[in-house]
């Protein structure tokens, strides 16, 4: 096989690859976990503080409000 | 001993923290730079004589400055935040992440003494020299290891998408900078590089327009996946046009390079190549720029109070401006007018000060709070002040730069009833000056907002934590 027929054939490979992709993507059965991963942003875990940290947050908190 | 909440995740917030402040003062310092040296077009007396501030090595320095001290800054700070609060676990390799921070500091500290010192490998931003570039592949090399070490220890099922386009272009860069930093040294600080003439171009330019598709797109758009959808609160518009967009744009920016590389000793096929995968490139940029704004549908009121949402958002227009300005640029018989011009300076600013500098600038001030445990920045205010200073100075800018590019473009190209040139090159020259002074005018205006983001970092760094409440606003 010449050097230009195989490089046909990858690009046809790639071009098969891509409509793959895209119908994997658009498939209904994918629909559901793809829009539970899109709102998994919003599931965030709690951020762990240092206890001191916490304690200064308590303590201060209504102490100064904010500047406008 | 904090036994409350036993699902609370140990972030390490530290490193984040530190390339989130590093990012603003290189945004100052980069663009500060930028502004002395469009100040010097001007009134070439600013280089005082002096070899060190001449304009052919500050240059350099500027661009290293904003896209490897401010862009890349920006990048480790929220692909370490994304990665982390995405996978619900703590960034892997603990001094690593650490080594990573100081490293990168490192190498962007060589940078500003050896550039000006006029050590260069003359390679458009990859002008360091070879002892530099070692330490560069070693922190990125770091860099991969505890990002993708993370992705491995992930607390989740999947991978959100914008750790796919944050390891996409970790892994692309790495690529880019080993191949097109193969040299053989001569002394310490002086190097040739192995390949020969135009091959060593067409690496170069490889590499030249993958660090602007990669390092300024890939890796930005990451940052765009994650926090234009938190800052609007709605997931983001299709999750499944994503993964087309992703697996779209790696596979196709990699083949745009020959385009800076048209009507050269480049063979005219491969110049034909980057052409056609240029104009192709303009699909998957508008589909990740239409996914990104339509993120805001039916939230479009969100953009009158929240000027951090107006920061990602213009960020995304300008985004699909450049990408579609590039692709038309990319066109051989455009490119005869437009090469070598200020236009393809123009181009070059509309995508890093409109896009790159204002995606990054929304994220940072989206971090900041929740980094310093507060609310929310400081001021809210000087945030919208920043944003109209920025934009402004970026319309004047590129405003200028394409009238004065395309001016320069049909002065070049002139020509006599007897094939003589019409205009001499000082003649374009001279007729440009109008618009350099513009162009000042607008990277004063940048510099200023930069200014204020760092003194409303560091108010709201300086301020008791949790003092400063998020701002309710009727929805």
């Amino acid at each position: 096989m010449d050097y230009g027929t195989l490089r046909g054939l990858f690009a046809l490979l790639i071009l098969a690859l891509f409509i793959i992709i895209v119908v994997w993507s658009y498939s209904k059965k994918r629909k559901s976990s793809f829009d539970k991963i899109a709102n998994s942003i919003f599931e965030e875990k709690d951020v762990k503080k240092d206890n001191q940290q916490n304690k200064d947050s308590d303590l201060k908190t209504d102490s100064k409000q904010e500047t406008k | 001993m904090t036994t409350s909440n036993t699902s609370a995740v140990d972030y390490n917030f530290d490193v984040v923290r530190q390339f989130t402040v590093m990012t603003v003062i290189w945004g100052v310092v980069g663009t500060l730079v930028g502004v002395l040296i469009a100040a010097q077009l001007i009134w070439p007396a600013l280089n005082f004589d002096t070899p060190w501030l001449t304009y052919s090595r500050l240059r350099p320095l500027h661009t290293n400055a904003v896209i490897f001290a401010f862009g890349a800054s920006a990048l480790f700070a929220t692909s370490y935040y994304v990665v982390q609060r995405t996978c619900q676990t703590r960034l892997f390799g603990g001094k690593l992440a650490a080594f990573t921070f100081w490293g990168w500091q490192a190498v962007i500290v060589s940078a500003v003494v050896s550039l000006p010192l006029g050590y260069t490998s003359s390679k458009e931003y990859a002008e360091l020299e070879w002892p530099i570039d070692i330490l560069i592949a070693v922190v990125w090399v770091s860099y991969a290891i505890v990002f993708f070490g993370t992705l491995i220890k992930r607390k989740t099922s999947h991978i959100y998408v914008a750790n796919w386009f944050f390891g996409g272009f970790i892994i692309t860069v790495a690529m880019l900078h080993i191949v097109n930093s193969m040299v053989i040294p001569i002394s310490a600080m002086k190097s040739y590089s192995i390949y020969p003439g135009a091959i060593d171009a067409m690496v170069q330019w490889w590499y030249g327009h993958n660090a602007v598709g990669f390092l300024l797109t890939a890796g930005f758009l990451g940052m765009m996946y994650y926090f234009v959808p938190k800052q609007a609160e709605r997931p983001v518009y299709s999750y499944r046009l994503s993964i087309v967009h992703f697996w779209a744009l790696i596979s196709l920016y990699i083949w745009a390079g020959p385009h800076h590389l048209h009507y050269t000793a480049l063979p005219d096929w491969a110049q034909s190549v980057g052409m056609v995968m240029s104009i192709v490139l303009f699909l998957p940029s508008w589909g990740g720029m239409i996914n990104g704004i339509m993120t805001l549908s039916g939230a479009w009121h969100k953009l009158r109070h929240d000027p951090i949402l107006r920061f990602l958002i213009v960020s995304l227009s300008f985004y699909g401006m450049s990408t579609f300005e590039g692709p038309m640029m990319a066109i051989k018989s455009v490119n005869a007018l437009s090469h070598y011009t200020d236009w393809t300076v123009g181009h070059v600013h509309s995508g890093a000060l409109g896009w790159v500098a204002m995606v990054s600038i929304g994220a940072v001030y989206h971090l900041i709070p929740v980094l310093f445990n507060q609310g929310r920045m400081f001021s809210v205010r000087l945030i919208n002040v920043h944003f109209w200073l920025h934009t402004t100075g970026v319309v004047l800018y590129i405003v200028a730069m394409w009238i004065s590019g395309v001016m320069q473009g049909l002065m070049w190209r002139a020509v006599n009833s007897d094939g003589t040139l019409t205009y001499s090159f000082v003649e374009s020259l001279t007729a440009s000056y109008p618009f350099y002074f513009i162009r000042f005018v607008g990277g004063v205006f940048v510099v200023a907002g930069f200014v204020l983001m760092a003194y409303n970092m560091f108010k709201t760094i300086g301020a008791k934590d949790g003092s400063l409440k998020p701002i309710e606003t009727a929805a």
